[in-house]
């Protein structure tokens, strides 16, 4: 089997380092990354505890395919309960690190408890050791990175860290690693940054060891990569205009959140597009977009590459962005761009530039000044509150507001609360567009119906890659459906979920799903792994790894009252576009969801639906 | 009538040259469908993949059928996906 079969377990309170046995077993029901890690950390803590807390554990776990020859393999996921949400927070990230930590020999690493101060460990192979980092708080994801490989003279050393964002727990702060990849939502840095550890340091020159049948597999990944080679989405659409695309689609067919979901087109989103960023800018004759760019073992490399206008009033005198950095990606572009009505590109990317460099999610983030934009044209928040006039369309806000929040600094503490806390402090609830805490992606569930529902019912809270039905609704991918229709919904959001496990937990990266389905994974699986890894065990093991998240999220006390939508998205119709007149119809949705998942009324897993699965 | 047209991505390059940002605003006879309304843009029919008038959805069966009214806006994407 394609693991090391090895796991390193730090306790931070005593600053130990503990190599112990992979648990094959869980190994085999779980497949990895996301459904393994999380199937450790539902045996290992109680779901009641307080996320920021010592007792809460992280675990930070790769795939079977991590590492491995298997396109995009370079995948891994952070798992812990979220301090945004309460809920199961797993985030995933691309870059190299995932790969790394294959390479140095582990499978996993769990942390646990509390460091007494700053630390960040070094892995170097079976060598692993926590490390002073007194000199690397205070100071950014970027800075952390560059320091440590200086100090370890190895610029190939990978590195996994926070910045000041989640070193001052703000509520969506993201892990940063290789500069611009993040596991980035439900706030997994501000948990790394309640146990003092600063940053993950690895250095593995192992390779991957044990693929069951290297030939079949070899076969195996090289037939997959010429699916999506041959395929006109990830072999030319992605690498070209990366998911930046999606801008005047989504605008399109009347499904872009806009002004905090007052409306759902965006008048300049041709301004803040893909084609845009293509463009020579009249101010220096040069395109936003520098290249594109991959991930470990990545054929399709959709990822930015951007270079901003040194004249911008955001960078003026500011040579530290002057440079080329990830940026912009479709939902970062949406959340500081259409959902605050800002369609200065620049000012987006220099705002995107700071999520990354100190650590934060740009999705959270941006929906949080939706709100606070919001409120602000409201008058319950003022000039004099935030610091600065903050209209909708006011890109200084949006830049100033990014600079302040990493760093706690005046209104910036309260931004960093996420918009659920904040809007309730300031009496409206409502104007917070979040399911469990956590702020929605760049599609309004009013003009695409199941994403919803999706939303609605996420384990995470609203996100749309738990199960991104946009594929069919909107971009026919693998089959076209209605957006507007209701009718089929359900079973269509219960088959992206349980797919996208799958792709989770063996280690890949989402957007192969463009191109392949669970039978492109399986036979890489199946010649990787011992034991049969059939299609009908891969079926078995995405439900099963959805309701163990479900069973978490229950008992650590959420309910069907908890799969909602704000009222916003539910009994205010949209303005514009193909879905004018039309409010997300969740309630003919849900009943029929509960029914297809094989759960009671109340949403809880039947006693037969958990023994089907094992559970 | 006069009906605004939109390609995009890939696309783009198939924009006659006096086409603005993405647009480029054409006048047609009544009548006139989807499939019409595109054929001398010269589009390969593999990029002609999401076919959108006024943001719904036209299923390739129906191109040549759908007839344009006054000032609707037909858009198309080759095959694209994002997240």
């Amino acid at each position: 089997m394609s693991w090391n079969r090895k796991i390193l377990r730090v306790n931070l309170t005593a600053g130990t380092c503990t190599p112990e046995p992979l648990n094959m077993e869980w190994a085999n029901d779980y497949l990895g990354s996301r459904g393994l890690g999380t199937k450790y950390l539902t045996e290992e803590i109680d779901p009641k505890v307080d996320p920021l807390s010592p007792e809460n554990k992280m675990i930070m776990a790769t795939g079977p395919l991590t590492g491995t020859m298997a396109s995009t393999g370079g995948r891994y996921t952070v798992i812990t309960k979220g301090p945004l949400t309460g809920a199961i927070a797993c985030s995933n990230s691309g870059g190299f690190f995932g790969a790394e930590m294959k390479f140095a020999g582990w499978d996993m690493i769990i942390f646990e408890g509390k460091s007494p101060k700053p630390v960040y460990l070094y892995v170097e192979n079976e060598k692993a050791e926590l490390r002073d980092a007194a000199h690397l708080w205070g100071t950014t994801c970027w800075h952390t990175e560059e320091t440590i490989k200086a100090e370890l003279q190895d610029p190939l050393v990978r590195v996994s860290s926070i910045g000041r964002s989640g070193e001052n727990q703000v509520l969506f702060s993201c892990i940063v690693n290789d500069l611009h990849r993040a596991a980035g939502r439900s706030g997994v840095g501000a948990v790394m940054g309640s146990k003092n550890l600063k940053a993950v340091a690895l250095r593995g020159t192992q390779g991957v060891s044990g693929v069951k049948d290297f030939p079949a597999f070899l076969k195996a990944a090289n037939a997959a990569k010429q699916v999506l080679k041959d395929n006109a989405v990830t072999g030319q659409g992605l690498p070209k205009y990366g998911t930046q695309v999606l801008m005047n689609v989504i605008n399109e067919v009347g499904a872009l959140p806009t002004r905090n979901h007052r409306d759902v087109q965006f008048e300049e989103a041709g301004k803040i597009s893909a084609e845009a960023m293509h463009e020579k800018r009249p101010t220096d004759g040069k395109a936003h977009l520098i290249t594109n760019a991959a991930c470990f073992g990545c054929t399709i490399a959709c990822g930015r590459i951007s270079q901003l206008d040194k004249g911008h009033f955001t960078v003026q005198n500011k040579p530290e962005y002057w440079g080329a950095s990830g940026g912009l990606e479709y939902e970062s572009a949406w959340s500081l761009g259409a959902s605050n009505g800002v369609g200065d590109l620049e000012a987006l990317q220099y705002a995107n530039m700071l999520c990354n460099e100190d650590g934060f999610d740009p999705i959270t983030f941006g929906a949080t000044v939706s709100a606070v934009m919001e409120l602000y044209e409201l008058g319950i928040l003022t000039k004099e509150q935030i610091g600065i006039e903050a209209p909708f369309g006011s890109a200084k806000a949006l830049a100033y507001l990014a600079e302040i929040t990493a760093q706690g600094i005046g209104f910036g503490k309260e931004v960093g609360l996420g918009s659920k806390r904040l809007t309730a402090k300031y009496g409206r609830p409502d104007l917070s567009m979040s399911v469990k805490g956590l702020e929605f992606p760049a599609y309004d569930g009013r003009g695409i119906q199941g994403i919803g529902l999706n939303y609605a019912t996420s384990n995470r809270g609203a996100c749309h890659v738990r199960g991104y039905t946009v594929a069919s609704e909107v971009l026919g991918i693998p089959v076209k459906t209605d957006p507007l229709a209701t009718e089929g919904k359900p079973g269509l959001v219960k088959a992206f979920q349980d797919a996208t496990t799958i792709f989770d937990s063996a280690g890949v990266c989402l957007f192969t799903s463009f191109a392949w389905s669970v039978a492109d994974v399986q036979p890489q699986v199946q010649a990787a792994c011992e034991g049969d890894w059939s299609m009908e065990k891969m079926a078995i093991v995405g439900e099963r790894i959805w309701n163990m998240e479900r069973q978490f999220n229950l008992a650590a006390g959420f309910t069907a009252k908890d799969d909602n939508l704000p009222p916003r998205l539910t009994t205010e119709p949209a303005k514009t576009g193909p879905a004018k007149g039309r409010v997300n119809e969740l309630g003919k949705m849900l009943p029929e969801y509960y029914e297809v998942r094989g759960w009671t009324p109340e949403g809880v897993p039947t006693a037969e639906t958990l023994a089907r699965l094992g559970l | 009538m006069r009906i605004t047209i939109k390609l995009y991505a890939t696309l783009t390059d198939y924009l006659p040259g006096h086409a603005v940002g993405n647009k480029v605003d054409v006048d047609l006879p009544e009548g006139c469908t989807v499939e019409g309304a595109l054929a001398p843009f010269g589009l390969p029919p593999k990029l002609t993949h999401l076919v959108l008038v006024d943001g719904t959805f036209i299923a390739p069966e129906d191109r040549n059928v759908r007839p344009l009214k006054d000032g609707e806006v037909l858009a198309v994407w080759p095959p694209i996906a994002g997240g």
